[in-house]
């Protein structure tokens, strides 16, 4: 039972990294109805500037990525305006995706050009150490990471929900044509989406990478996106508490995955991507994404 | 005096012009109809208006001209656009649209005019945390006019305001905006293919074929003219 319970544990600590991946995704997606391949290798770089910002100056982690989320934030808004509209604009979104994929690639080289090809050490901003619960320990990590996205979860919430931007955000996710007739300058939201995206993959990154002395090299979003994409789709492509759902399901089943089904070893990644295509099968537009149903 | 003035505005979609050199004038607290069959150009008009397609020629507007400028740049001139097929916020429930129609006003003031509306249509005020998609046609088209009005608008274009709607319930909306019209001095350009309706209600008529205005003149004229009425109101 305690080892089961430390795996739902050290699940749970995945999955919140995916989870704030596919929350970034779903962001981008909500607004913009498009998918940013690119989503894990533009937090890599920028999980590369809040190491260099640390290591490199006396600067504390934390501010490390707080300065690095405020510098994806910006680039996100510039990718926006310079790269991603100009291709948008009346052609096929199939041109879109494509950029974004040119764009997965290009993050990943110039990561490795600018910071080098040698694994690094990424601190962590969390205390070491465990709690013992009872009879199972748990890693002050996983707590720390939990309450993050907690807290992440709840701003995003309070932002869409509760003020004005977020219902201009959510107009223009939900129809742009109508938003620019009600004065809604769409531009700048799809570029503030953007933005706020960035800005969460570096916070994702930076973490994954001080995680449990994981380190920071060119692979360290690439199984993260896979899994946050499958979050993302398992959720639902159009909802954040879907995502989070979601992201936290497929960090737990892959680490079951791992401990209890040996003829899988190996090849564990087939149980959770199975699962969700299961879901999708069942349920096309994931566990908690709506369908699209107007009456005219 | 003229409210909305167009010179010689021609447009289209990409290499294919639908306007071909059009001269219009709303003055303020008239209502003006076009009408015209399906094709003629009616949506392209009120399109160029709103800067939703790119047009060339002179669009004043309360003597500024709004030519070249963007869609909300012209939402926030005072023009509010009630697209066909109503373009509300189908995801959002009736208060956030409604909201959202006030995004344009700088002032914080919305409050008051969220309970007016609501009262004006007490079908909205019922609905008011339902998804908008989740209404009638009939209501959907009364929130996207209530949506309009939040943003305090000078002159509102409507496309085809009857689409798809029962004819009782056409009747009533047309009775509401002329109430709109004669209460609150609402300036209106309404394109529609009900012409009966629409000319009952209007100042001035145009008569739009292929692109060109064809006949032009007071309401009452245009449905007393034969050609007209031949081709539009069906007797």
């Amino acid at each position: 039972m305690d080892l089961f319970l430390e795996q739902v544990l050290n699940g749970i600590g995945n999955g919140v990294v995916y989870a704030s991946v596919a929350l970034a995704l779903v962001l981008i997606f909500r607004t913009t109805g498009l998918l940013n391949f690119a989503q894990g290798e533009m937090a890599l770089f920028s999980t590369y500037v809040s190491w260099k910002l640390t290591t490199a100056t006396d600067l504390p982690v934390l501010a490390a990525i707080g300065l690095s989320m405020a510098i994806g934030f910006v680039a996100g808004a510039v990718i926006e305006r310079v790269l991603i509209r100009p291709v948008e604009e009346g052609r096929s979104p199939l041109n879109v995706v494509i950029v974004t994929l040119g764009m997965f690639l290009a993050f990943n080289s110039l990561a490795q050009l600018f910071f080098g090809t040698d694994p690094e050490v990424m601190p962590s901003p969390f205390p070491q150490g465990s709690v013992d619960v009872g009879s199972i320990r748990i890693n002050k990590e996983t707590i720390g990471l939990a309450a993050v996205l907690a807290v992440e979860c709840i701003l995003l919430y309070l932002l869409l929900q509760k003020t004005k931007i977020g219902l201009s955000i959510r107009a223009v996710a939900s129809n742009p044509d109508s938003s620019r007739l009600v004065g809604i300058n769409a531009g700048v939201m799809l570029m503030f989406g953007w933005a706020l995206a960035a800005a969460l993959g570096a916070l994702a990154g930076s973490l994954v990478a001080g995680y449990e002395n994981r380190g920071l090299d060119a692979s360290l979003m690439q199984a993260v996106l896979v899994f946050a994409l499958a979050a993302a789709a398992l959720g639902g492509f159009d909802s954040p508490l879907g995502a989070v759902v979601a992201g936290l399901f497929v960090g737990v089943a892959n680490a079951l995955t791992i401990q209890y089904v040996d003829v899988l070893d190996g090849i564990e990644l087939v149980l959770p991507l199975g699962l969700v295509l299961i879901v999708l099968l069942v349920r096309p537009t994931g566990l908690f994404g709506r369908r699209t149903v107007e009456r005219v | 005096m003229a409210l909305l003035e167009l010179h010689d505005v021609s447009g289209g979609y990409g290499p294919v012009q639908v306007l071909h050199g059009l001269d219009l004038t709303v003055d303020e607290g008239e209502v003006a109809v076009v009408l015209g069959a399906n094709g003629a150009g009616k949506t392209t008009l009120l399109r160029a208006i709103s800067g939703i397609i790119s047009s060339k020629g002179e669009i004043t507007f309360d003597g500024k001209r709004l030519d070249g400028r963007r869609t909300e740049a012209v939402a926030r001139a005072g023009i509010a656009h009630v697209p066909q097929g109503r373009g509300t916020f189908t995801e959002l429930t009736v208060e956030e649209n409604l909201r959202l129609g006030a995004s344009v006003r700088r002032d914080g003031d919305v409050g008051a005019d969220m309970r007016h509306w609501l009262e004006v249509f007490p079908r909205l005020g019922e609905r008011r945390s339902q998804e908008a998609g989740s209404m009638s046609g009939g209501e959907q088209q009364m929130l996207a006019i209530a949506r309009a009005m939040m943003g305090r608008p000078r002159l509102v274009l409507l496309d085809e305001p009857s689409l798809g709607l029962a004819p009782l319930i056409t009747r009533d909306l047309f009775e509401r905006l002329g109430q709109l019209n004669r209460e609150d001095g609402l300036t209106m350009l309404v394109v529609e293919q009900n012409a009966n309706l629409a000319l009952d209600m209007g100042d001035r008529g145009y008569v739009l074929e292929t692109g060109r205005f064809v006949a032009t003149g007071p309401a009452a004229d245009l449905k007393n003219d034969d050609a007209v009425r031949k081709a539009y109101l069906g007797f």
